[in-house]
């Protein structure tokens, strides 16, 4: 039986469902070594932002049970840097390159990057991260806002004709109400969801693991909140949602395809096993073959809600 | 950088809470250089979630010798394998000691507690005759291969908090003894240092008085170990650098021992 687990966001064409989280594949080459990049049906980038940006102080992470957090803060080289040193060998891959991208203080920054990278072929899409908790100063993050995600998803998408995607972050009272927010303002596809907020206390020194002190969970830990998310949004909007957290291995991810992703994302996985990615293209081929599903797209939102 | 299988040969306690553990692994035993180190699945399971760190400490043949110091859970479960099971591995990772010193250069290798683990390897490769291998430990007891590094013709000291062995007092007031006696000869002297953040800056601060080229390997949590998820980063003069990737080893000019940089 022929497979086809060719899956589309937008105006891009994956040859299938899989690709990296932001922040978790460097920009690719870090991986180069252990696994044919060729294969991956997407990669995105680690956000970038207009200037280069320093993150924070360490410590950044620390390991929590069946997870990790994160208080990296963005950092990134800048645009400069990115389009100079980091997206001609990501360009040689021909696949899809889905660049993430930030603004640090002002939102207007967002337009200048999707104006620059307009004209950037090599870039495929845009991921907007609205959603990094990671930032020190920001009380509230423009995607635990509907108005705040209107405003900014429309802005860009006047200034875009690239593929437009907008990462959630799950700290807000209802996901559908943000992803129907993006939704109107033009975004083609939602991604979510972004790390939890949490922390993790040392007891010996009774100090913050983290110099943070706060910062995003993710792994396994984070599992069934991003799968209910996901969910919620496929019955709450029409565009196609990128699901991810905690995603390990093949019946994980086929659990976010299940609820209603057309495609997923492989973040923290990459760490503890860099060829995570392969091993999940390798095994959703197996899975509908064996269950005599002809697509990938077939499995999306095919949830059934009797026993 | 591989991922790769590798049996176990043996895993045994050698002193204290010490254990040695040799791994047949071809292809990484021929790809690894001193100071580089690997990134180990302790446990197929969630628990621990992230891989664990070891230096390279021997290179023999096609088998790999890691030293490591029963620390918690990660380690514990480690001590736990036996020979015959399989370790998922990768590396080797990181950027080593650089040591193509000249040959009429004499070097000294400090090692406090556990850190003296990548100081073996690295003292097999350096080509100069004139090698001092300064050991730290708590006490007798811990003092770990002293006879390894005589049979590599070291020149073997000892210091130990206690005084059951050696030196009585720290390992880095016994380097600064060293280099008191080495002052007359007027030798070049080069430092390769590993060992708790605390000693290691003692060590780059009695280089620095007495003008040597000291080169140390750090420590940093990391949950990739590959470079990827800036986590490990530290403060150096160059900027944030990944411990991972542009470390463990760095020269002691570009360290800046902040107060926030660990
Ligand atoms: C580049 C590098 C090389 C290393 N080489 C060796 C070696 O050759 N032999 C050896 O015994 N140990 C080595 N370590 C330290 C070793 O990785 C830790 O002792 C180990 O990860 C502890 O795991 P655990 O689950 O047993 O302990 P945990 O329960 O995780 O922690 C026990 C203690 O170890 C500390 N620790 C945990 N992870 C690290 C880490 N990545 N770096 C430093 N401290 C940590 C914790 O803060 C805690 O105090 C190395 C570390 C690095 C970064
Ligand atoms: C170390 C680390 C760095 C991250 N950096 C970013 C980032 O720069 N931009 C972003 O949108 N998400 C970032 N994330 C979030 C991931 O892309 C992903 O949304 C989250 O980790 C949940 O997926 P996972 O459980 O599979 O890792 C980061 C996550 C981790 C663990
Ligand atoms: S541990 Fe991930 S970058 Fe060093």
């Amino acid at each position: 039986m022929k497979i086809n687990l060719s899956v589309k966001i937008g105006k891009i064409k994956l040859k299938n469902p899989v690709m990296t989280a932001s922040g978790t594949f460097g920009y690719a080459e870090e991986f180069n070594d252990f696994i044919n990049l060729k294969r991956l049906g997407a990669i995105v980038t680690k956000t970038v932002t207009l200037k280069p940006h320093i993150g924070n102080l360490p410590a950044r992470t620390c390991e929590t049970p069946s997870g990790m957090l994160n208080s990296i803060g963005l950092e990134n080289p800048g645009l400069e840097v990115f389009l100079k040193s980091k997206l001609p060998f990501l360009k040689k891959l021909n696949i899809p390159v889905i660049m993430s991208i930030a603004s640090i203080g002002s939102p207007e920054e967002f337009i200048e990057l999707a104006k620059r990278l307009n004209k950037v072929s090599a870039v495929d899409a845009l991921e907007l991260n609205i959603s990094c908790p990671n930032i020190i100063g920001e009380k509230t993050l423009i995607s635990q806002e509907c108005e705040a995600t209107y405003k900014t998803v429309s802005s860009v998408r006047k200034a875009t004709n690239k593929t437009l995607i907008t990462k959630l972050s799950p700290n807000v009272t209802c996901i559908s109400d943000i992803a129907k927010a993006a939704q109107s303002a033009g975004s083609d596809a939602i991604a979510l969801i972004n790390t939890l907020s949490g922390m993790s206390i040392d007891i010996e020194k009774r100090a913050p693991k983290l110099k943070a002190v706060t910062g995003g969970l993710s792994g396994p830990a984070i599992r069934p909140v991003a799968l209910k998310m996901v969910w919620e949004a496929y019955n709450n909007i029409k565009i196609p949602i990128i699901g991810m957290g905690g995603i390990m291995d093949t019946p994980s991810a086929l659990e976010f395809l299940i609820a209603g992703a057309t495609a997923i994302s492989i973040g923290t996985a990459n760490f503890i096993n860099p060829k995570a990615t392969i091993e999940i293209i390798d095994g959703l081929s197996e899975y509908l073959k064996r269950k005599k599903i002809k697509s990938a797209e077939e499995l999306t939102g095919s949830l059934s809600h009797e026993k | 950088m591989l991922q790769i299988k590798a049996r176990i040969i043996s895993n045994k306690r050698c002193k204290g809470n010490y254990r040695h553990c040799i791994v047949n692994a071809k292809s990484l035993a021929k790809a690894s250089n001193p100071g580089q180190f690997l990134n180990i699945r302790v446990s197929d399971g969630l628990k621990p979630f992230l891989r664990r760190p070891f230096s390279v400490h021997n290179i023999n043949g096609s088998n790999l010798e890691i030293l490591y110091e029963v620390a918690g859970e990660g380690t514990k479960l480690l001590a736990d394998k036996n020979p015959g099971e399989y370790l998922d591995i990768i590396g080797p990772l990181g950027h080593g000691f650089d040591c193509r010193q000249e040959a009429n250069r004499q070097t000294i290798l400090i090692g406090g507690g556990i850190g003296i683990a990548p100081l073996l390897f690295l003292s097999r490769k350096i080509k100069s005759k004139n090698k001092i291998a300064l050991i730290g430990a708590r006490t007798k007891s811990q003092v770990l291969c002293e006879k390894e590094f005589r049979s590599l013709g070291c020149d073997v000291k000892i210091a130990t908090d206690d005084g059951s062995a050696g030196f009585k007092g720290r390992v880095t007031a016994l380097l600064k003894k060293v280099l008191q006696a080495n002052r007359p000869t007027g030798q070049q002297v080069t430092i390769y240092a590993c060992g708790p953040r605390s000693m290691l800056k003692a060590v780059c601060s009695i280089a620095m008085q007495n003008n040597i080229p000291a080169q140390v390997s750090l420590e940093e949590h990391m949950s990739c170990g590959i470079g990827a998820c800036l986590g490990c980063v530290i403060k150096t003069r160059k900027g944030l650098e990944r411990v991972c990737k542009e470390g463990p080893v760095f020269n002691r000019e570009d360290l800046t021992w902040g107060k926030n940089e660990n």
